[in-house]
């Protein structure tokens, strides 16, 4: 039955079993890294022991999206007793029913261990993990059963839709979104009120809304996280979006690699199709809108919206020149709104609480929070959403606890393959989106990771351009061509064949690329090279000059002679008698990493 | 690609069908779907010969030479056959700072093989991929649906393995 009125929402929420009836809830991670350690096995595991029992009444086991602490995961909370178990196994089953939901007593051993002042915390809320995290993008992502539309309406699903549509024109809808100051997260911070109102200008037949979803920067995972934990936001969003834009169609480009989040975003769809959500007559008005999803096949550049929409269409994903932009002409030719996951599941929230409050978020010229896929050299691993203005202090060492064994941190890379490097000095900052770009960085679509004091910046440098010369469309050649070249100087660097002067080469290399080249590819391409080069220049020096080791060593002050390291290496250049000092032939070390991972004492130093 | 004469005698009957009731029942223009065809395409068939993208060039009313541009485009898609167990190594930044590269070296110096190209027994083809969202198991190698986290150096002959295992079995 379509849903057409505020009653008809109460209604169907009215549908979910109250959580109060359950004795107690468990929320279990269904996230991409929990779920690859078998949490899909231990929540089968526990839901047999829970209906074989009987209890199905009175214990609620949740499969959610990501509960956010990856690093700690398969993870689970349970409520009321506020207590997380984490870094759990198919062996740790049977305790915590045997246990906890039968006897009501904590598995101590599960329990999270804070490693930095190595002391127990049992509730998630008291984890520094958590403490400064806001959630306005991730307000449902690992809180709700993500099928489950009946949850979603539970938390005010669908009233910032109802609101829009019937007590809102489109253009005052804009105006709510201009005045939150929201800005997109995809990487280029656009106003995106502003995007809309010149959307909805253009005087067309047909319009399209589009969701960017194709998150192809390489260390970020969170517009994947939001759409599988909460993808009934996404699609609200959307169908508000093709309200305000003037829209009648709305699509999700996502790449078919992501199978585990088209499936809950399709199932998704499909329920707000079955409660009139999507369709025509939406809340019982003129309003007719649908979403389609549009399979990309892996390609870098399709995150650029012009190369996006020529995929959509069927082609290769290779970008046009702007202007004209895609609120002018877009999908079809017709005037279209491209806008990101992230930045679409605010928009509810804006509509339900107001421009203001939104607005009182963050900094000056950044409003609300962003979410960071945190990783690296660091204590704490995963999903943060922190307000606009935390610093990268804040970040590193308050949220991710640090370097796990206590090492220095020597630089923060954020931006993907089109940011930079952010050193010591600057750790301070608070972040947003004109800060960044002051420091000769840029917010990016929200990957950050730390790296340690053994990190080679050279090699990392040479990972990024890697993957752009790789995904370079070709369709410029400053871009095909510059970033080949780039990439060639940086192997003949690490490989020790290079010259002092290809230091100067890079540099004007780099920049000659980022001033010709067509699109934000080969614009910010050359980005990780020239930024690290700025901080880290001795690193290329090294190289350079050829003065660099690149063997491993053995620190003689920690090696116990435990022979672990003689024992894996490939080519049996480690000697040694048990007890004793071991030593690297240097000449033969191919610089595997092998010891260093099998060293129980940090012996082992890096090239 | 040269467009020559369509031979589907190298072309499986019954999964052609399955293929063309799939095209059938796409709505809307059918040629901006061309993405969507070759994902099935390639789901049926494994991977996309030159014979079966000009069959989908034919069915779509499109040039082979447009068909076989979108197919060498996207990294997804693959022109050769690929091995029974196709091997990621995650190459996400997560997984690179944590040694992803030593990982990816040593699989293919266990295995004989190039990056792409499928392993002289045929068993694996090795592949490097982007940033799978488990970036807290770092570093990752998935081998087709399973996951392998905090994989070590010395333990990739180890996981390889079992595979090989597997093809004495049967
Ligand atoms: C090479 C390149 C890759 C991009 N990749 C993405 C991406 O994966 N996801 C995304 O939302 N935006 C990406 N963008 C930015 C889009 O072009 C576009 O600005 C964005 O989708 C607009 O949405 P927003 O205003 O909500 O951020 C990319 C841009 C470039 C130049
Ligand atoms: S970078 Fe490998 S899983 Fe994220």
């Amino acid at each position: 039955m379509p849903i057409k009125t505020r009653e008809d929402l109460m209604q169907l929420k009215a549908q979910l079993p109250d959580e109060t009836s359950y004795r107690m809830t468990i929320l279990l991670c269904g996230g991409t890294s929990c779920l690859s350690s078998e949490s899909d096995i231990i929540d089968e595991m526990l839901r047999e022991k829970i209906e074989k029992n009987h209890l199905e009444n009175e214990v609620n086991l949740v499969k959610v999206g990501c509960l956010r602490f990856c690093g700690e995961g398969p993870i689970m909370f349970i409520s009321p007793d506020d207590i997380a178990y984490v870094r759990l196994t198919i062996k740790d089953v049977s305790d915590i029913f045997e246990q906890h939901i039968l006897r009501g007593h904590i598995v101590d051993r599960l329990l999270y261990v804070d490693g930095a002042q190595n002391k127990t915390v049992p509730a998630p809320k008291d984890m520094d993990f958590f403490k400064k995290q806001q959630r306005i993008a991730l307000r449902n992502v690992g809180d709700i059963d993500p099928r489950s539309i009946e949850a979603y309406v539970a938390r005010e699903g669908y009233e910032a839709l109802r609101r829009c549509i019937s007590d809102m024109r489109a253009d005052e809808v804009i105006n709510v979104v201009r005045k939150s100051g929201l800005r997109g997260r995809g990487g280029g911070g656009f106003p995106t009120g502003l995007k809309w109102a010149y959307t909805a200008s253009v005087k067309s037949d047909e319009k399209y809304v589009i969701c960017n979803a194709d998150e192809g920067d390489p260390g970020a995972f969170m517009d994947r996280s939001i759409i599988e934990g909460d993808p009934h936001s996404l699609v609200e969003a959307m169908i508000i979006a093709g309200y305000a834009n003037g829209a009648s169609e709305g699509h999700i480009y996502i790449r078919a690699e992501y199978a585990i989040s088209i499936e809950p975003l399709r199932l998704a769809i499909d329920k707000a199709r079955e409660h009139g959500f999507l369709g025509t007559h939406i809340f019982g008005s003129e309003f007719s809108f649908d979403i389609h999803i549009k399979l990309g096949a892996g390609a870098f550049v399709c995150g650029e919206e012009t190369a996006l929409i020529r995929s959509m269409e069927g082609h290769r994903g290779e970008p046009d020149k702007k202007p004209p932009f895609p609120s002018e002409s877009g999908f079809r030719g017709k005037p279209t709104s491209v806008n990101n996951v992230e930045t679409y599941v605010n928009i509810p929230a804006i509509i339900l609480r107001g421009a203001d409050w939104f607005a009182s978020i963050g900094t000056e010229r950044s409003k609300g929070t962003k979410v960071f896929a945190l990783a690296g050299q660091l204590r704490n691993i995963g999903l943060v959403e922190v307000p606009m203005g935390t610093t990268f202090r804040e970040i590193i060492y308050d949220i991710g606890g640090g370097h796990p064994e206590g090492k220095q941190i020597k630089a923060v890379q954020i931006g993907g393959p089109s940011g930079g490097v952010i050193t010591e000095d600057f750790f301070d900052t608070p972040i947003d989106y004109d800060s960044l770009i002051a420091i000769g960085a840029m917010m990016g679509s929200g990957g950050m990771i730390v790296m340690d004091e053994d990190s080679d910046m050279v090699e990392i440098a040479k990972f990024y351009l890697d993957f752009t010369q790789d995904e370079s469309c070709g369709k410029c050649t400053p871009c095909r061509i510059g970033t080949k070249r780039m990439y060639e100087i940086l192997e003949r660097l690490t490989a020790m064949e290079g010259d002092p002067q290809d230091l100067e080469r890079l540099e004007t290399l780099g920049e000659n690329i980022k001033n010709a080249s067509l699109c934000g590819l080969g614009q910010t391409a050359p980005n990780p090279v020239l930024s690290t080069m700025k901080f880290f220049r001795e690193e290329y020096e090294a190289y350079a000059y050829r003065t660099k080791r690149t063997s491993y060593l053995i620190d003689g002050k920690q090696c116990i002679g435990c022979t672990k390291c003689a024992r894996v290496c490939p080519v049996d250049c480690i000697a040694g008698k048990v007890r004793e000092v071991h030593t690297i032939n240097e000449n033969d070390c191919i610089a595997c990493g092998a010891c260093y991972d099998a060293c129980p004492t940090n012996a082992i130093v890096k090239p | 690609m040269r467009e020559k004469i369509l031979d589907r005698s190298t072309l499986d009957t019954a999964l052609l069908a399955r293929l063309d009731a799939y095209i059938d029942s796409l709505k809307g223009d059918k040629q901006e779907q061309l993405i969507h065809v070759l994902h099935k395409a390639q789901e049926l068939f494994g991977h996309l010969p030159h014979n079966l993208q000009l069959y989908v060039a034919h069915a779509l009313g499109l040039s082979g030479a447009r068909v076989n541009g979108v197919v060498t485009f996207y990294s997804f898609f693959n022109e050769e056959p690929v091995g029974k167990y196709v091997t990621s190594v995650c190459m996400g930044t997560a997984c690179f700072v944590k040694g992803a590269d030593k990982v990816l070296e040593r699989t293919l110096n266990l295995l004989g093989t190039k990056k792409g190209e499928m392993s002289p027994d045929g068993l694996f083809t090795v592949k490097d991929i982007r940033c799978i969202g488990a970036c807290g198991l770092a570093p990752v190698v998935t081998i087709n649906e399973k996951v392998y986290g905090k994989v070590k150096v010395g333990q990739i002959d180890d996981i390889l393995s079992r595979y090989r295992g597997e093809k004495r079995a049967d």
